[in-house]
């Protein structure tokens, strides 16, 4: 049994972390945000085995979250965001794809080879989740930094804080509470940079991020 | 008197191959043929092709050297080897320790090898075009299938094919996201290789960016024969290395009895059918890649092979 749900779980840790790279490679703004969708979705499932095989039901909770808002709420909302900002047809990225997937595979790498050093005496389950964890985190910073477009910078952020949660249901006892504080902390987050996107669309006439930094008077 | 039957047995087993190669072709382009509702030559057409090709007379170019008529002998044999070496209805046949995995991609290298090779030898433009694509691609599924190799033999232990096999067929391998990861980057692999759908048209020889066909443009007679067959049996290779390693339902072992002999064979016989089948859906409902698109297709089975090794130290550390 213990095997199995080791296996389980390996499963859709790992699964979190494919879909991770498929984030990195894709660079159409609907396609970005639909593959955003099922990592919300494999995030909740993830929650929801760790619910049960650690017999805490509050993880049901947090799982149900994950569905409801990143999987349904927030993709719709950045949908209607692309779909009023008129960006739906661009294509960004900073650096090539196959440079930004090697790079990515390096962050894999590294993440395993320090988490699996670090948490020498942990249980075998929450060491997994932690390495693929941090993966996920690290992954999320990667799509942050090599596009250019504001709204997939978001998207990288919210992947990210997906890979926050992971770890926070692999460890043990992490209190519903915070939980759910962080889900709406994010929520506000979300709203903030949503109406940001707006101020600086009207601002400077593109959510390209690289406005703002010949705004601030860097060359590129 | 055992010798004598494991013999047999591979003896059974390398005849089996070369017969149901051109039946696999056939039957993928008659799926082809019905999802396109058209009705399709039969089943039985590529073996009547083979026929009239091995009746024909062969010309040759008069630059045409050793290399161009010998090509086809040696790429027909290594292929052929590989494809007898792979496990099909059981595992352990007499010459199962030849049968590396690794071995077998080098059989298949040196096949390719020789193709492009024989591409050029004659010096026409659509040979040479064909012969640089053809390395171009394999250059780059060459490293991803040595990854999923190397996923592959780290999970089950091995690179003997039927060892592998005989490790997949046991309940201790559960579920594990690196296979998954290793099935996806093997098909796309396998797609590569055969020159199928999304990155060569094997139905057409007008196309511009044809790869496959337009190295052999120059061929004829039993030489276009040979090399026709041994695509045939290299899509039959891929088939059986996938059934054997991610499907290995029903695979016998070599000194089992004669009726989990019968049932694997059948079991191939359904394996090979899905696995057509499968193959013929997927080349109508996809349309064909620029060229210039198939690096990143196959850096995504690069991509899938190291994800796969790396998740597999995660799940080895415990």
């Amino acid at each position: 049994m213990l095997h199995l749900a080791f296996d389980i779980s390996h499963l859709l840790a790992g699964g979190l972390v494919v879909i991770s790279f498929m984030l990195l490679y894709q660079d159409r703004l609907y396609s970005l945000l639909n593959v955003y969708a099922l990592h919300a979705v494999v995030l909740a499932l993830a929650v929801a085995w760790q619910a049960y095989i650690q017999d805490a039901p509050h993880l049901y909770v947090t799982a149900a979250i994950a569905l409801g808002f990143k999987a349904i709420v927030i993709p719709l909302a950045l949908h209607r965001i692309i779909e009023r900002l008129g960006i739906h047809r661009e294509i960004e990225t900073v650096v090539g794809i196959g440079l930004t997937m090697l790079v990515g595979i390096g962050l894999v790498a590294l993440a395993m080879v320090v988490m699996l050093r670090v948490t020498g005496g942990a249980q075998p389950i929450a060491r997994e989740d932690l390495a693929f964890a941090l993966a996920v985190v690290l992954l999320g910073l990667l799509i942050m930094v090599t596009r250019r477009n504001a709204v997939s910078q978001v998207v990288g952020f919210m992947s990210l804080e997906n890979g926050m949660v992971l770890a926070a249901t692999g460890a043990h006892g992490m209190p519903l509470v915070v939980e759910i504080s962080v889900a709406f902390s994010i929520l506000i987050a979300f709203i903030v940079i949503g109406i940001f996107l707006f101020r600086i669309r009207e601002r400077f006439d593109t959510v390209d991020v690289i406005a703002l930094d010949q705004f601030r008077g860097e060359r590129r | 008197m055992a010798l004598i039957g494991a013999f047999v047995l591979q003896l059974l087993q390398m005849l089996l191959v070369l017969t149901l190669a051109p039946g696999l072709v056939g039957l993928v382009r008659k799926v082809k043929a019905r999802l396109l509702r058209r009705r399709g030559p039969a089943i039985l057409q590529p073996y009547r092709d083979f026929a009239r090709l091995l009746r024909k007379e062969t010309v040759l170019a008069d630059n045409a050297s050793w290399l161009f008529r010998v090509a086809p002998y040696l790429i027909f044999a290594a292929i052929w080897v590989a494809a007898a070496l792979t496990p099909t209805f059981a595992t352990g046949l007499l010459f199962s320790w030849s049968g590396d995995i690794i071995a077998i991609i080098a059989l298949l290298g040196s096949a390719r090898f020789f193709l492009a090779l024989a591409g050029m030898d004659i010096g026409t433009s659509f040979g040479g075009l064909g012969s640089s694509r053809e390395m171009m691609i394999a250059s780059l599924a060459e490293p991803a299938m040595l990854m999923i190799v190397f996923s592959l033999a780290l999970i089950a232990g091995s690179t003997a094919l039927s060892t592998m096999a005989e490790y997949m067929a046991s309940p201790e391998v559960g579920l594990r996201v690196s296979l998954g990861l290793a099935l996806i980057a093997l098909v796309i692999v396998a797609l590569a290789e055969n020159a199928r759908i999304p990155v060569d048209n094997p139905a057409t020889h007008l196309e511009l960016t044809m790869v496959h066909e337009a190295m052999v443009l120059e061929y004829s007679g039993r030489h276009l024969a040979l090399i026709e067959l041994a695509a045939a049996l290299k899509l039959l290779l891929y088939i059986s290395l996938i059934g054997c390693l991610f499907l290995p339902v029903g695979l016998a072992s070599a000194n089992a009895g004669v009726a989990a002999l019968l049932w694997g064979l059948v079991a191939y016989f359904v394996k090979l059918g899905i696995g057509g089948a499968l193959l013929g859906l997927f080349e109508v409902s996809i349309a064909k890649m620029r060229v210039f698109r198939v690096p990143q297709f196959l850096g995504a089975a690069l991509i899938l092979g190291l994800l796969a090794t790396l998740l597999r130290f995660v799940s080895a550390s415990f």
